[in-house]
């Protein structure tokens, strides 16, 4: 549904996004992730038409961006970072002129706005003026007018950003569950969110793709280790030579607690080996107590810092 | 075309829904009406209506920008324009419903000059066709500065910086035959026919000049291509 192929950037000298491609399949959620001034906003711009790519070719629903635009356009539902708004308007003004532009029938943007208007629950505010409203409601208003017209591609730009945590809770729904009719990408620098949004991330730093996967692979495949947390009663300087006998283990880190009598080990072991039953029944044979004893990936905060940190 | 429409909608409606384009068009009134008083109670004095189309040629510098300096501007720095553009609309369409509604202001404060004229036929007996030459004079006038004033709006986020290139190339029109009588020969009659203002002093006279309608016209023509090409570069920039 979308297709990014080498597309390149310069503002000026400066490249802001270099060599970009990838896909999106009809009906995926994809993250966009990256620290400020990765070039997501670059990105999306460009994805929308909004600017020509220094080089290299987007299409939207098979219509290249720039030579067949008019087309391209008519499938993207956009929101910009900055939720642009006409102030003086009230919202169904305001949704009803966007239907328009978009080429739709007054009988459809009626339907359409009472729909939209439930969606993203602003039935109390229908007839207030844009400029009155609070942050998070004129979020909702500018993903309103992106999915006012049914679009086949959502394309929004940090859609939870200034929201309270209970409305951030609603609209992170919101858009997941719109994610089943469009082909839905978005930007988000908050690792959790997309985490939980998102089918697939792409992990953008310095303009350049750095990892792309889903989120669950994002903490093994990116680590290459698969790490297993354990608690355990008994001496430490016998458990840990034990352990290290084990198949697949790599090596055995120990984490201090307090409160005594057991011990926290996370063992880092070789992706794929699936070992925890092994180290139960070595803890057991020892005849130590084993209290914990859990799978744990890599969080995205750790994958995201070592991908765009660099390390010297 | 239903763009545009929709597009000559909303920002007709905007136009009336903020109290400054109420402001403007009643200190435009305010100021044709002391130069139009001034005009007919001189001394022997004829009821005509060129007391307001000798200064309202003037005002129009201020006025039109005025109007025309959101336009564009202020969609760039909401970020709106943002939407409009990735929005299956083409830039001309934006660019010629934008102007069309600063035209039905400009022609919503003009017409209330009217006022002044039913003035004229109650308390004496002006010559019509003068009148008729004055008002199609004073349109075409007026719009092709809400052109310039559209240029002006595309250039700049910043209305007061829009209002200002706006402004400046509105007096090089107004005045460049000032700078004619300066030099001779086929300059000056180049830079005579480039200014509005001996124009417009034609049409006041009742002479409707074809040539002076296509002078106009062709303002109008070229500044909004301008326009266009301006908003289309501002993507590449
Ligand atoms: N109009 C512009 N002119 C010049 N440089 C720009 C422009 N817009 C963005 N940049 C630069 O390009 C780089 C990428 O910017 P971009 O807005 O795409 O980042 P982002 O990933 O969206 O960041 P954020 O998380 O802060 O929104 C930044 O270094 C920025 O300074
Ligand atoms: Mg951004």
């Amino acid at each position: 549904m979308i297709k990014v192929d080498k597309v390149t950037k310069f503002y000026g000298e400066f490249p802001a996004i270099t060599d970009l491609s990838f896909e999106v399949p009809k009906g995926e959620i994809l993250g966009f992730l990256g620290p400020n001034g990765a070039g997501k906003s670059t990105t999306m711009k460009i994805l929308t038409g909004f600017m020509p790519p220094s080089s290299g070719t987007v299409e939207i629903a098979g219509f290249n961006i720039l030579e067949e635009s008019l087309n391209a356009r008519k499938h993207i539902g956009y929101l910009p970072e900055t939720v642009p708004l006409y102030l003086e308007m009230n919202v169904s003004e305001y949704l009803s002129f966007m239907g328009q532009i978009r080429g739709m029938n007054s009988k459809k943007i009626k339907q359409r706005i009472t729909e939209v208007i439930e969606t993203c629950s602003l039935q109390d505010y229908y007839k207030t003026i844009i400029g009155k409203l609070s942050k998070g409601y004129k979020q909702r208003v500018g993903i309103g007018q992106a999915i006012l017209h049914e679009p086949d591609v959502l394309v929004l730009d940090e859609p939870t950003i200034g929201i309270d945590p209970i409305q951030v809770v609603e609209t992170r729904q919101l858009i997941k569950g719109l994610g089943e009719a469009h082909t839905l990408i978005l930007s988000s620098h908050i690792l959790p969110e997309v985490s939980m949004i998102c089918d697939r991330v792409i992990i953008i730093n310095e303009g350049q793709i750095a990892a792309v996967d889903n989120p669950k692979n994002l903490g093994t495949n990116l680590s290459g280790v698969e790490r297993v947390e354990i608690e355990v009663k008994g001496p430490n300087q016998e458990i840990i030579p034990v352990l290290e006998k084990v198949d697949h283990v790599n090596s055995i880190e120990r984490i201090p607690i307090t409160g005594s009598g057991y011990h926290r080990y996370q063992i880092s072991v070789d992706v794929g080996s699936e070992i925890r039953s092994q180290l139960a029944s070595v803890i057991l044979e020892n005849q130590w107590e084993l209290l914990k004893l859990q799978s744990i990936g890599m969080s995205l905060e750790e994958i995201f810092l070592k991908i765009t940190v660099h390390e010297e | 075309m239903k763009n545009l429409i929709a597009i000559t909608l909303r920002e007709t409606r905007s136009y009336f829904s903020t109290p400054s384009a109420y402001i403007v068009g009643a200190m435009f009134l305010v100021l044709t009406g002391v130069f139009f008083v001034f005009d007919i109670t001189r001394p022997f004095a004829e009821a005509s209506v060129r007391g307001i189309s000798n200064w309202s040629g003037s005002f129009i510098i201020f006025l039109a920008p005025l109007i025309t300096m959101k336009l564009l501007s202020e969609e760039q720095k909401l970020g709106t324009l943002e939407l409009l553009l990735t929005s299956p609309v083409r830039e001309w369409e934006v660019v010629v419903g934008k102007y069309l509604a600063s035209l039905f202001m400009l022609l919503f404060i003009q017409s209330a000059t009217l006022y002044y004229v039913l003035l004229l036929y109650i308390f004496g007996q002006p010559d019509t066709g003068p009148i008729l030459s004055t008002y199609l004079g004073l349109v075409l006038h007026g719009a092709a500065a809400l052109s310039i004033g559209i240029l002006g709006s595309s250039l700049s986020g910043n209305q007061i910086v829009a209002a200002v290139v706006s402004i400046a190339i509105l007096v090089i029109f107004s005045f460049i035959d000032a700078v004619a009588s300066l030099v001779e020969g086929t300059a000056a009659t180049f830079l005579n026919s480039l200014s509005m203002d001996q124009r417009l002093t034609d049409f006041s006279r009742g002479i409707i000049d074809t040539s002076h309608i296509i002078y106009f016209l062709s303002l109008i023509v070229i500044f909004l291509f301008l326009t266009i090409r301006s908003l289309e570069t501002r993507r590449w920039r």
